[in-house]
């Protein structure tokens, strides 16, 4: 697993600089002049053969990071991880893994409902950045928001009862699965529309700027991660906040889950320049693309960046080049994507790679890496039983958290606030 | 009919004017020319000032003044005047100092100053952090500010006109509305929203809407419209303590409406509504702009001997049933007047919580007087048409207490 095979940085273009404007042209176009994407069926044709599809990014390096040829040297003699954190990373993969399976089998079973989007194969991502991060640091998500969240620190029970649709989840049943919500863990939210929460994530990484600035609460150094997709990518949400984010040098790190897939819209298809990371420098800040599959890459180039960002020195847009296992939801027959290439993308499970490269590296023994399924499996199992033993959310429930001040109800014919009444207590009122 | 307008002015009131700078900014732009001879001076406790007849005089703001005879005591009064947009700045301003959490963000509302002047010096007092001018990235920016509300901050979020902030419907809808319910409780958007609304001078469709129908049904938010400077601050502060997302409608015709205000700090409530004018005869349930010509009208109609009450309700969302229910129960009949859509709009759902509420006591019909459905025309006299007047509000009062 060398480091630097398909890791590319591409650094902002100097802004404000007095260098002639002959320079500043040639910079600017020379990425779009060497591109080998002219024309929607040729993208096409491209990207079919999948083992090509990094030819297409050669020539528009920029520049490459200090950081990634000092790391370079270092893989050569050291490994890219200790022991005990590949067993984490291991182990919030493969809980990541099971948690989705056992969500598939809850839906056929008529334990949850509604759209339930699974993170299967794009495991990499998550636990590459996620586990990296503080607790004060925050992490946006979208409607895919399961395996952030159990990164994050959410417990599998307060996902799994949430999914149930129950009391005991982490939104006492309100959210769902594409709304899953932890105040203690940072978690911002599953944001179901597609962009949504960027912004949102772009104003928690103001937040930290403020109490940095502002509040004068000089230890404040909490990064925001914001993940979504290449669909998104596309959206005019994911421009205007990464003009922001950059503007403001906002501790905010960009992720891109490119699964090559909008529900049934292909990148290539939906996307004039499908090289995402590209667009980093137009904005001012670092565009890298890295490996999806492959968790020790994700986690280097996450390192780079957060570490960017909590120095204050601003936003990176990170490219991960990932691939979903499963259909877009679980509503999803998947009859469009060509076999071929769910099959290339299989081969290259980002769990199997990890294990590979521990025990190929005699970090961990097979031993080990079982004991973390076998408890996985229990704490998933666990999470099942919890939540099929929690209550229903009672009616009592239903008034509540409409606002934050239930006065926000107002003033009955009585002369007395709305929510003062039992009946809204009792969760009977009609509002 | 004599020319109507929200809040004429009464260049001649030269003592309301000589010390300030009135002149807004082009965007949005206040500036007209008096269309019509004749006028009224509305102040904001309601009274009506007939104008001699002036031929032709530029008018270039938007003012109801205090009564050139009450200008000469005012200096010896209690409190201090000034103007809406003033108001709103001072309540705003008194937030920022209270809270360092308390912060701006929004499209020229620091350095510029905010399209009409409402942020004016707050970014040299607070720096341009707190009082943050961003990209014109309505969506974006809105949804900025629930993000930084979700961690800590209490921001106001200026629409530099209402009706961009449809731009931004789905952060207010999806994350300012629901988010706090979706989280389960877990993290409150302690947000303001707030921009100039309402049909004004001749603006031109899209910078002429009547948003309170669209925003009323996001559930998670409460909408308030201010009318006076008085309300204006109040409901300012009063919405930026809230842990609620509130919507502050401002109306671009009321920016420089004067008044005396107490020096003393005060909140004014979310929830309540405000009497205007106590009366006998009939409910008149009003808000925002349209407050003035129901005042307008309220003269001609105690001069026809009838006794109206006029209540501004100031809360759009939710109402209070309490002021409302009081009134009707002892007028027996209820006339709104609103600026919003007719269909769907403010005025519609008033008149079903009455009906709802208090229909035995009700001994006529609610007549709802709303503006057009109609895209706000940009020709003057298309436009008078398409809201309120107060010679409709006269003749729907005859009508209703026949």
């Amino acid at each position: 697993m060398s480091l630097t095979t398909s890791t590319k940085f591409a650094q902002p273009l100097p802004l404000n600089t007095t260098s002639s404007r002959s320079k500043e042209h040639k910079l600017l176009f020379e990425p779009f002049r060497t591109n080998t994407f002219l024309g929607s069926t040729h993208k096409l044709r491209c990207f079919n053969s999948l083992s090509k599809s990094n030819l297409h990014r050669r020539s528009a390096i920029v520049a490459v990071s200090d950081v990634v040829k000092e790391k370079k040297s270092k893989s050569s003699t050291n490994l890219l991880i200790t022991k005990e954190e590949g067993l984490e990373l291991y182990e919030d993969m493969v809980l990541g893994r099971a948690f989705e399976d056992m969500c598939a089998q809850m839906y056929y079973r008529g334990k949850m409902f509604g759209f339930v989007h699974l993170y299967n194969g794009q495991e990499a991502v998550s636990t590459g950045f996620i586990k990296l991060l503080k607790q004060e640091d925050s992490v946006a998500s979208t409607y895919r928001d399961h395996v952030h969240s159990l990164s994050k620190g959410v417990s599998a029970r307060a996902v799994m009862s949430e999914l149930f649709g129950k009391a005991t989840g982490c939104c006492r049943g309100q959210g769902g699965s594409m709304h899953m919500f932890s105040k203690e863990h940072n978690v911002l939210g599953g944001f179901a529309f597609i962009g949504e929460g960027i912004p949102v994530a772009t104003g928690a990484a103001f937040s930290s700027k403020y109490r940095r600035e502002v509040l004068k609460e000089a230890d404040c150094d909490h990064v925001t991660v914001a993940f979504f997709g290449d669909g998104t990518c596309n959206n005019g949400q994911f421009f205007e906040c990464l003009n922001m984010a950059a503007l403001w040098k906002l501790p905010i790190v960009f992720v891109v889950e490119n699964n090559l897939w909008a529900i049934g819209m292909s990148h290539v298809r939906a996307t004039s320049d499908p090289e995402i990371w590209k667009k980093g420098p137009a904005f001012g800040m670092p565009g890298v693309h890295v490996d999806g599959m492959d968790v020790l890459k994700v986690r280097e180039v996450a390192k780079e960046a957060i570490g960017r960002a909590r120095r204050g020195e601003g936003p990176t847009l990170v490219e991960c080049e990932t691939y979903r296992f499963r259909g877009h939801s679980l509503a999803d027959p998947d009859e469009l994507r060509d076999p071929a290439e769910k099959a290339h993308y299989a081969a290259r499970d980002p769990i199997t790679a990890l294990k590979r490269y521990m025990i190929d590296n005699n970090l961990v023994t097979e031993q080990e890496l079982k004991t973390i399924e076998k408890k996985i499996d229990e704490v998933v199992e666990d999470a099942v039983e919890f939540a099929d033993e929690s209550p229903h959310p009672p009616r009592s429930q239903l008034l509540e958290n409409v606002f934050a001040d239930p006065k926000g109800f107002g003033i009955g014919p009585d002369g007395r606030y709305r929510c003062e009444d039992p009946k809204f207590t009792q969760g009977t009122a009609h509002v | 009919m004599a020319t109507i307008v929200g809040a004429a002015t009464a260049l001649s009131a030269s003592k309301s004017f000589d010390s300030r700078k009135l002149h807004l900014p082009s965007r949005g732009s206040l500036s007209v020319s008096e269309r019509k001879g004749s006028f009224l001076v509305v102040r904001s406790d309601g009274s009506v000032v007939h104008k001699a007849h002036r031929a032709q005089k530029l008018i270039t703001n938007a003012v109801a003044t205090k009564a050139d005879s009450s200008a000469a005591s005012t200096a010896s009064k209690p409190g201090h005047e000034l103007l809406l947009f003033e108001a709103l700045r001072e309540g705003l301003e008194e937030e920022m100092d209270r809270d360092p959490t308390v912060c701006v963000m929004g499209e020229d509302v620091g350095h510029y100053g905010g399209s009409y002047k409402v942020t004016k010096g707050l970014a040299t007092k607070y720096g341009d952090l707190r009082v943050l001018d961003t990209p014109i990235a309505e969506n974006s920016f809105t949804g900025m500010g629930i993000g930084a509300a979700m961690t800590g901050l209490r921001p106001i979020v200026e629409g530099m006109n209402m009706g961009f902030l449809l731009l931004a419907f789905n952060q207010i809808s999806n994350n300012c509305g629901m988010l706090h319910y979706t989280s389960g409780g877990q993290f409150k958007i302690p947000i303001v929203i707030r921009g100039p609304g309402g049909v004004g001078r001749q603006l031109g469709a899209e910078h002429s809407q009547r948003l309170e129908s669209y925003f009323q049904s996001i559930p998670g938010i409460q909408m308030v419209a201010c009318s006076t400077p008085y309300n204006a601050k109040g409901l300012m502060k009063a919405a930026i303590r809230s842990e609620n997302p509130v919507i502050l409608f401002e109306h671009v015709l009321l920016y420089n409406l004067k008044e005396r205000i107490p020096d003393e700090e005060y909140v004014c409530s979310l929830e309540e509504a405000e009497m205007v004018r106590p009366g006998e005869h009939v409910t008149i349930l009003t808000y925002s702009r349209m407050r003035y010509h129901v005042m307008q009208a309220a003269k001609t109609l105690v001069n026809k001997g009838y006794d109206p009450e006029v209540i501004d309700i100031r809360s759009l969302k939710p109402f209070d049933l309490h002021t409302i229910g009081n009134s009707v129960k002892k007028t027996h009949r209820v006339l709104i007047v609103e600026e919003c859509m007719r269909t769907g709009g403010i005025g519609a759902s008033l008149t079903a919580a009455i009906t709802e509420n208090f229909n035995d006591y009700l001994d006529a019909p609610i007549i709802c007087l709303s503006s057009q459905d109609v895209p706000t025309p940009y020709a003057g006299t298309l436009e008078e048409w398409t809201v309120v007047q107060p010679a409709q509000i006269v003749t729907a009062v005859e009508q209703l207490c026949q």
